[in-house]
């Protein structure tokens, strides 16, 4: 026990964090007397203060290596700090931006890997975190169930919605069929084999910081992995319906602090001292005006408008489709004011960019409360930023907490307002039924078409 | 709403699901004790009123799904209650929503670590008692025998464990619950399967317990009237050669069902315990030695229900995986509800299914 608290806390590029001197003190007593059982009430009572005393007697972090990159360095060397650092970020911006473009250029393959990458180093950097904060770890197994717990959600939430889409791939491979049917069990039996690996793993003097991480794993699980599989989903139905979401929020991200910094003045929350009501309501003007014009200029294009679609015969993803209403032009009238305004009857709009100013104005009223939140986690457990991957800005979780819950409000938006259940799902549930009950249902249905008249009766010969 | 209520209040299956209820409202409260009393937070600001409310929320939307799929033919009579349901999650997800940002605002400058420490305690409390009891409901509308026959085996476990641990015991099993012994648990396995196997036996033999529960329109109550599905008519089973010299009988008439509370008894006995040793390590981390007092001599409601902690998960997906498919009435008004391209698409892919598999000939075309 002496060595995990010596040598918590060092891992990575976090720093020593220097245990305060009372604690030195338990650790030379402790080291003498193994086997009492006052040594875990010692240890445990010291958790305990851990969890009721105030954030201010918590030890800070120090801030921790710089990792800009040397060209970076030398071209901005002649600046002062503040500009310096305005330089970096903004390079930054636009490098991340690049990439992003980039990447769907490249196709909804790649952007599903991406956005699998990027809900894999959020897991890290917050499991890291959580390291930190209760010096934990070495704790026995804890790292190994942890990116257990990770593969066996992720396992299940890609058979869960993956799977549907693969429908007439995996009806040609009997082993994929097998585990399709099963499944929820197999998910089931794997998280299962985790639970008890965790309940065997529980050391006596370790109880408490063991359930606290098997908590802050399992709050990590949900927070991160659920998210990014709504965003596969919501990418699934359209690439829009990604990148409208994803860059509304980030607009408002650069819009608020723009007119922040320009016209800045009064407070928002305690929470965010730079925050200003200037930045919110003009990144809330910008954000749907922004949206509305990025809706209007992708709606156009296939490419981005219809579902994306796993097509046997090529091996790959197609977007290829009519497009729906949604994205077709219709004329709305004009209500009297804006008429007299525009000095125009009607107007042409794609139904779509009515539903974008809902969508980005969630991005710009609720989306910063998830900035909010994270805010007051990195002050809770006085850190600066979540990790060092991005010179200037900080972890992938900063950059994506203002995301966190815009890709599960676009998510219950669609299946609300838009579509009706995923075909590709009701499919595969049919062909799971007993062949009598199917044989039901498609008279059933063969009736329901003849009626709508979508089906010609067939002609008897 | 109202009316429906008082027409749930009336049917026999109600005060289970009353019961369901109470029991999953009592743990959750006392898991929430025990968070206020380790962080000292019973006076933070906001939080006992936000933990309360998340707690409706997530209860508003798994009963919202419930009752649409159940109550489907009488939700889409009632004007309000369809509007209610077909923008079920938007609604759950605003009233979620409102409590996040409520939290956010609740954010207090000293008390940032024990907040979100709260905060996450009650999401982690939510995740396992809630969903743990609506999955018990599920099971209870797929026949009460579903429900019945696993919390029995949980604790005819517990007792028979206890027994033989008693008389028997003289290994330990594991050091989180010095009182277990091996004996005691090998004894218990046994016990249990032997008991699950005989009250399948007994009650596969009534409707009331063996068909599902499903609502009737026209008499607007809870009916368990249905022809037994093939798992609950008696078959014959050839006994293997070794069991047969055992017992002399060729053959033994059993419910199909009996198997199957093979493995629910197996898993109540091998894995259950595991729920309660992760409680007795969550008491000793926490130096507890009880969750509550409750129940005189036993402690809380959550010191009973830890086994069972596991079981409804497990019953809900063995049921989902390896006892019924997908409902096909369901089925039917999702594939109503899809655009008529779409719609096609599925028909003909049906279609082509059918014909490879043979069932679908030329001849049954023109019926």
């Amino acid at each position: 026990m002496w060595e995990l608290r010596h040598r918590g806390g060092c891992p990575g590029p976090g720093g020593a964090v220097a245990p305060p001197p009372r604690e030195r003190e338990a650790a030379g007593g402790d080291h003498e007397t193994e086997s009492t059982s006052d040594k875990e009430t010692d240890i445990d009572d010291r958790y305990g203060d851990l969890d009721s005393r105030t954030d201010s007697d918590i030890p800070e972090i120090p801030p921790s290596s710089d990792r800009t990159p040397e060209i970076l360095k030398k071209a901005l060397s002649g600046l002062s700090s503040r500009w310096k650092n305005w330089w970096i970020r903004g390079i930054l911006t636009l490098t991340m931006i690049s990439l992003f473009f980039l990447i769907i250029y490249m196709g909804s393959f790649m952007l599903m890997l991406l956005v699998l990458g990027i809900q894999v180093k959020c897991f890290h950097e917050i499991i890291t975190i959580g390291y930190r904060v209760y010096r934990s770890y070495d704790l026995p197994w804890f790292r190994t169930l942890s990116w257990y717990f990770l593969l066996c959600v992720n396992y299940f939430f890609y058979g869960e919605t993956v799977a549907d889409y693969f429908a007439t791939f995996v009806q040609r491979e009997e082993q994929l069929q097998f585990l399709i049917r099963y499944h929820r069990f197999i998910s089931f039996a794997l998280y299962l084999a985790g639970f008890c690996m965790f309940v065997l793993s529980l050391v006596k003097k370790h109880y408490r910081l063991q359930f606290y991480m098997f908590a802050w794993t399992h709050v990590t699980l949900l927070i991160t992995v659920t998210q990014s599989h709504l965003v596969i989903q919501n990418l699934f139905e359209g690439m829009i319906w990604f990148l409208v979401p994803i860059s509304s929020v980030i607009c408002n991200d650069i819009t608020a602090y723009l007119f922040g910094f320009f016209f800045g003045r009064t407070p928002l929350i305690k929470l965010s001292p730079k925050k200003t009501w200037e930045g919110f309501i003009g990144g809330f003007f910008s954000t749907v005006i922004f949206g509305f014009i990025a809706a209007y200029v992708l709606s156009k294009y296939q490419y981005f408008v219809c579902p994306v679609e796993y097509r046997s015969d090529v091996n790959s993803f197609v977007t290829e489709c009519e497009p729906s209403e949604l994205f077709q032009l219709q004329s709305y009238s004009l209500p009297p004011f804006l008429k007299a305004l525009l000095r125009r009857e009607t107007i042409s709009l794609y139904p779509f960019q009515i539903h974008s100013i809902a969508l980005s104005t969630f991005a710009s009223l609720i989306g910063p409360f998830g900035g909010f939140f994270a805010s007051g986690f990195k002050r809770a457990f006085k850190i600066k930023d979540f990790a060092n991957t991005i010179p200037g800005h900080g972890g992938i979780m900063d950059r994506f907490d203002c995301q966190y819950l815009m890709a599960t409000f676009v998510h219950v938006y669609i299946t609300s307002f838009i579509r009706g259940p995923n075909p590709s799902k009701v499919l595969q549930q049919l062909l799971v039924l007993q062949p009598e009950q199917q044989l039901n249902i498609y008279k059933t249905l063969k009736t329901h078409l003849i009626e709508k008249g979508i089906l010609q009766p067939t002609l008897k010969v | 709403m109202t009316e429906l209520r008082q027409r749930m209040a009336r049917e026999p299956d109600a005060p289970t699901e009353d019961k369901v209820m109470c029991v999953q409202i009592k743990c959750f409260h006392e898991i929430i004790t025990i968070g206020y009393n380790v962080y000292h937070s019973y006076d933070l600001p906001w939080f006992r009123t936000l933990s309360w409310y998340f707690l409706l929320c997530v209860n508003y939307f798994f009963y919202g799904e419930t009752v649409t799929d159940y109550f489907f033919t009488l939700v889409q009579r009632e004007e309000p209650l369809r509007i209610l349901s077909k923008y079920h999650r938007f609604i759950s997800f605003t009233l979620y929503l409102t409590g996040f940002c409520m939290f956010v605002l609740s954010l207090v400058k000293k008390h940032y670590r024990l907040q979100f420490y709260m905060f996450g305690w009650t999401h982690v409390t939510l995740l396992i008692v809630v969903t743990q009891s609506h999955l018990v409901i599920h099971n209870l509308f797929e026949g009460m025998i579903w429900f019945i026959v696993p919390i029995s085996c949980v604790i005819c476990n517990d007792i028979m464990a206890y027994m033989f641990g008693f008389f028997f015991g003289r290994t330990p099993l594991i050091k989180l619950s010095p009182k277990k012994t091996w004996e005691g648990f090998i004894g218990g396995c046994f016990a249990t399967v032997v008991f699950g196997l005989l009250l399948s036996y007994v009650m596969s033999g009534y409707r009331c317990f063996v068909c599902p529960v499903e609502y009737n329109n026209d008499t607007n109550s809870f009916t368990v009237d249905c022809e037994p599905s093939d798992l609950f008519r008696l078959q014959e089973y050839n006994i293997p050669g070794v069991i047969q010299s055992v017992i002399g009988w060729k053959t033994v008439r059993m419910y199909p069902f009996q198997i199957h509370s093979i493995a629910l008894s197996t898993f109540a006995s091998l894995i259950g315990p595991f729920g309660g040793f992760f409680a007795s390590g969550f008491k000793r981390a926490f130096k507890i030695k009880d969750f509550a007092n409750t129940i005189p001599g036993h402690g809380g409601i959550m010191d009973r229900f830890d086994c069972q902690y596991l079981m409804a998960t497990f019953v809900n997906v063995y049921i989902a995986s390896f006892i019924r498919g997908p409902n096909p009435s369901k089925l039917v008004q999702q594939f109503l509800t899809l655009r008529p391209d779409q719609q096609l698409h599925i028909f003909n892919m049906l279609k082509s299914h059918l014909t490879d598999k043979g069932m679908l000939t030329a001849a049954t075309e023109d019926e």
